[in-house]
C-alpha cells in the first residue's frame, strides 16, 4: 500500500457505461474504506477539513470510527452535520473543499473523504441504521419551501431541535434538484435519493407535494393563516438562460433543465413512461458546469455523439474534476475556448447545427478569470439535431413576485443574511439557490443550516 | 391522490370533469391552469381551469383526448383518482386586477375556439358576477364540438354561435362574426382570444385590422410548470417569454404564432409512437410509417 495515494475507487467500465444509467462509481467495501481510514492522521485541533466544509462534518472524528470499523458510530458522527450524507458522499466537490485542504495531500493525493462519507451513508442504509430522532416537541411550527437540499437539511436540523416541521414541495415527487437535476448514473434514484428524504422524514419532518408556494398558498398566508410561526424558502433554481443568438428557439434546442427534468423526473425514454424525450443523433451542450456535463452524459447515454462547447479552457471549467474526468473516458468531445454564434435550422425549424467561433483567454475579468475574447475568421460548424443551453439560472420569481415585504437584490435573489438566512420580511428566512444563484448542493445545505440555527435563534427569543 | 367527483362527455373526444383540489380551489382565478398526471408513469400535463368551487374544494376541468395521457384521463370515472393535480399556474387574467369601474366603461368581447371555451367561461363568469357583461363567440368545426353554450349563456352578455361548416350558428370561423358585429357598428375595446393556436393567430389578424387590443392564452409544451424547465418558453414582441409564469395570457398581436406551432410539433412523432404503444400495446412495432419506430 502506498500511503502517499488513494485507495482506487472500483467503477464501471467507461465504454459499458456510456451506455447505461446505471451509478458510475461504486464505492468503497468495508476493507477499502477501512483501510483509506488508516492513512488519516485525524488532526486533533483545528482539522483543516472540517473548516473546508461547509457543514462542519467532525471528519477525523468519523474517520477514525471508520478505521476501526465502528460504521455506526462513524454514521451518527456525520448525521450530526448532514441530513444527506449518501449524497454529499456522491455529488461535493470534494476537491475544492474538505479533501482541497487536507494535510495529507500537501504531500501525495489527501484523503478520499467523500468517499469515506458515502461508504458510511450507504453501510448505514444498507444496515437500517437511520439519525436519530427527538421525539420532544416545542410545539412550534415552520413551513419548509421546497424539498430540495436546502429545505431537507433546515427541515432536518429542526426536527431535530424539536419543531413541528413541513416541506411544501412544489413537484409531484421530493427531493428538488436530487429528483429533477442529477442523473441517475451520478446520484441513484430510488436507491439513494429517496432513502435519505425517507430518514429526513423519519425525523419527523412531514412532506406535502403538489404545493406551490407563491401560487397554491403565500408565503403571507402560511405566517398569518396557516398558523406557522416561520417559514424557510429553499425554492431553488429559477428560469433557464439562454444566450440571444439566432436560432435558438429553434425545435431541438432545449435547455438543461428541461432535458435533465424530462429525464430524470419523468423517466423519459424508459419504455414505461409517457412523458417523450428527444432522441438526439449529434448533441452539443454548452455550457462547463456540472449540469453541463450532466446533460451531456445523458445524451451520450441516449445514443448521441455529443460535443460540450465551453468558451473558457480546461482550467476554468466549473464542473467537479471527477465529473469532467468521466465525461471525457465515456467519449464527450470537448470542444473548449469555443462559442456557438448561432444555431442553423432547417426549413422545417429543426436544429441542423451549431456555427461556433474559437476563442483565446484575453485579460483578467471582475471574477478574475481571464476573459475569453473571440479569434477573428475562426468560425466554424458542428453538425447537429440537438443543442442543450447549460448557462445557468435567474431565480424563480414565483415568490418574490407573491410576498409582501421581501427584499429582492438586483440579480433578482432574495436578500439573505447569510450567517442566519434573515430576509427583510419578519419569520421568513430563505437559503440556496433562491438566495445566492445557482451554485452547489453543499452549498443549499450549508445555507438551510445556517437558516435553521437562525429560525431556532428567533424563535427561542419569541 | 386527487378523486374524480364528475367525469361528462361534452363532444367527441372532450371531456368535463370536477376534481377535489382544494389547494387549487381555494386560490385559483380565472386565466389559470393547473398540471396533472393521470398516473404514476404518467405526462405532466397542463389544462386551463374552467370552473372552481372554494368551498367545495373542487376544481372543473375540460379536455380533449389527444395523445397517450388524455386517453387514459379520459377512461376514468367519478370516484377514480389522478396521481397528482397541483396549481393554481400562471398569471391570473389581467381583467381581474382592474376596478370594476373600469371594466364597466368597456366593451368586452370574448372568442372561443372549440374547446377554448372552457377557459373562457370561468372569465365571463367572474365578470358577471362582478356586474360586467361581456360578449361571447364561440366558434367550432361543427355543430357537436360548441361547447358550454347553456352555461355560457347564463354569464354573457350577447353570445354567438359559429361553425364552420355551417351546421349551426354563424356559418364560418369565429373571426367572421367579429367582422359582421364591426360592420354593423358594433365597437369592442377589448378581446380575449382562447382557442387553437391557428384559430388565435387568424383570430389575432383580425381583431388588429379592427384595432382592438387582444389578450391570448397560450398552452404550449410544458413540463414543471412552475418557471424551471424553460421548456414553454415563446417569443413575444421579440423578447423571450415563458409561458408558465409570464402568461398564460399575452398580447396577441406580439405573439409568434408560426414558431410556438413549429415548437408544438416537437415531440410529434414520439407522441404519436406512444399512443400506437397505448392503442395496440406490445404489438406494434415501427413500420406504419406513421409513428417514427425504425426497429
Amino acid at each position: 500500500m502506498d500511503i502517499l495515494k488513494k485507495v482506487p475507487v472500483r467503477e464501471q467500465d467507461a465504454k459499458v457505461r456510456a451506455a447505461n444509467f446505471e451509478e458510475v462509481c461504486y464505492g468503497y467495501n468495508a476493507e477499502e474504506a477501512m483501510e483509506e481510514a488508516a492513512r488519516c492522521i485525524k488532526c486533533k485541533n483545528n482539522a483543516r477539513c472540517m473548516g473546508g466544509c461547509p457543514v462542519s462534518i467532525n471528519i477525523p472524528g468519523f474517520i477514525g470510527h471508520v478505521e476501526k470499523g465502528e460504521f455506526k458510530e462513524a454514521y451518527d458522527v456525520i448525521s450530526d452535520a448532514s441530513s444527506l450524507p449518501a449524497v454529499c458522499g456522491r455529488v461535493c466537490p470534494q476537491e475544492s473543499q474538505c479533501e482541497g485542504v487536507c494535510i495529507r495531500g500537501l504531500k501525495g493525493e489527501p484523503i478520499s473523504i467523500g468517499k469515506l462519507e458515502r461508504f458510511v451513508a450507504d453501510w448505514a442504509r444498507e444496515n437500517g441504521v437511520k439519525p436519530k430522532k427527538n421525539d420532544e416537541k416545542n410545539g412550534k411550527r415552520v413551513a419548509v419551501v421546497g424539498s430540495g437540499p436546502a429545505g431537507l437539511s433546515c427541515a432536518g436540523d429542526l426536527a431535530k431541535w424539536g419543531y413541528d416541521v413541513t416541506i411544501l414541495e412544489a413537484l409531484h415527487k421530493a427531493g428538488g434538484v436530487l429528483t429533477y437535476g442529477i442523473p441517475e448514473f451520478r446520484l441513484p434514484k430510488d436507491g439513494v435519493v429517496q432513502p435519505e428524504i425517507e430518514n429526513v422524514k423519519s425525523l419527523g419532518v412531514h412532506i406535502e407535494t403538489n404545493v406551490i408556494v407563491g401560487k397554491s398558498v403565500t408565503v403571507d398566508e402560511l405566517l398569518n393563516e396557516e398558523g406557522y410561526d416561520a417559514v424557510f424558502v429553499g425554492s431553488g433554481a429559477g428560469l433557464p438562460m439562454f444566450m440571444g443568438i439566432p436560432g435558438e428557439s429553434a425545435n431541438g434546442v432545449f435547455s438543461a433543465n428541461e432535458y435533465l427534468t424530462r429525464s430524470n423526473l419523468m423517466k423519459a425514454g424508459e419504455e414505461s413512461t409517457d412523458t417523450p424525450i428527444f432522441h438526439a443523433k449529434k448533441a452539443v451542450v454548452v455550457g462547463g458546469g456540472n449540469v453541463a456535463m450532466d446533460a451531456a452524459r445523458t445524451a451520450l447515454r441516449m445514443g448521441a455523439e455529443t460535443h460540450i462547447v465551453y468558451r473558457r479552457s480546461e482550467a476554468e471549467l466549473p464542473a467537479r474534476v471527477e465529473e469532467v474526468h468521466h465525461a471525457k473516458e465515456e467519449g464527450i468531445i470537448f470542444q473548449l475556448l469555443t462559442n456557438p454564434v448561432e444555431i442553423l435550422v432547417d426549413e422545417n425549424g429543426w436544429v441542423k447545427g451549431v456555427r461556433c467561433i474559437r476563442m483565446e483567454l484575453g485579460e483578467p475579468d471582475a471574477s478574475g478569470r481571464r476573459r475569453p475574447v473571440p479569434v477573428e475568421g475562426s468560425e466554424f460548424e458542428i453538425e447537429a439535431d440537438m443543442v442543450v443551453m447549460s448557462l445557468g439560472t435567474s431565480p424563480n420569481p414565483l415568490i418574490p413576485d407573491s410576498t409582501k415585504g421581501l427584499e429582492i437584490s438586483k440579480r433578482r435573489c432574495i436578500v439573505t443574511d447569510p450567517e442566519t438566512g434573515r430576509t427583510s420580511k419578519e419569520g421568513v428566512f430563505a437559503g440556496g439557490d433562491a438566495a445566492t444563484g445557482a451554485a452547489t448542493v453543499i452549498l443549499a445545505m450549508e445555507a438551510g443550516r445556517k437558516a435553521a440555527k437562525g429560525i431556532h435563534e428567533y424563535l427561542s427569543q419569541k | 391522490m386527487y378523486q374524480i367527483l364528475k367525469a361528462e362527455k361534452l363532444a367527441d373526444r372532450t371531456w368535463l370533469m370536477v376534481i377535489h383540489a382544494p389547494w387549487v380551489a381555494r386560490a385559483c382565478q380565472p386565466g389559470q391552469f393547473i398540471i396533472l398526471r393521470v398516473d404514476e408513469e404518467g405526462e405532466r400535463i397542463p389544462l386551463t381551469i374552467c370552473d372552481y368551487d372554494r368551498e367545495e374544494g373542487t376544481v372543473t376541468i375540460v379536455f380533449q383526448t389527444i395523445g397517450v395521457s388524455t386517453a387514459k384521463l379520459e377512461k376514468l370515472q367519478a370516484g377514480d383518482s389522478v396521481a397528482d393535480f397541483v396549481g393554481p399556474l400562471g398569471k391570473a387574467s389581467d381583467l381581474i386586477d382592474e376596478p370594476v369601474e373600469e371594466l364597466k366603461k368597456k366593451k368586452i368581447l370574448f372568442i372561443a375556439g372549440g374547446v377554448g371555451a372552457a377557459p373562457v367561461y370561468p372569465q365571463v363568469k367572474w365578470l358577471h358576477e362582478q356586474g360586467v357583461e361581456a360578449d361571447v363567440i364561440i366558434g367550432a368545426r361543427t355543430k357537436d364540438l360548441i361547447l358550454l353554450e347553456k352555461e355560457m349563456e347564463a354569464v354573457a352578455g350577447h353570445l354567438y354561435i359559429s361553425t364552420d361548416d355551417g351546421s349551426y350558428g354563424h356559418p364560418g370561423v369565429a373571426g367572421k362574426v367579429l367582422e359582421e358585429l364591426a360592420e354593423q357598428g358594433t365597437q369592442y375595446d377589448h378581446c380575449v382570444v382562447i382557442g387553437p393556436m391557428i384559430m388565435m393567430k387568424f383570430t389575432c389578424l383580425t381583431t388588429k385590422k379592427l384595432g382592438i387590443p387582444t389578450v391570448v392564452s397560450m398552452n404550449p409544451i410544458m413540463i414543471d410548470g412552475t418557471g424551471m424547465c424553460g421548456g414553454c418558453r415563446l417569443t413575444v414582441g421579440g423578447e423571450v417569454k415563458f409561458a408558465c409564469v409570464d402568461g398564460p395570457e399575452f398580447d396577441g398581436h406580439l405573439v409568434d404564432f408560426d414558431q410556438a406551432m413549429k415548437r408544438q410539433q416537437m415531440y410529434k412523432t414520439e407522441e404519436g409512437r406512444k399512443m400506437l404503444e397505448y392503442q395496440e400495446g406490445a404489438t406494434h412495432h415501427g413500420g406504419c410509417g406513421h409513428c417514427g419506430g425504425e426497429h
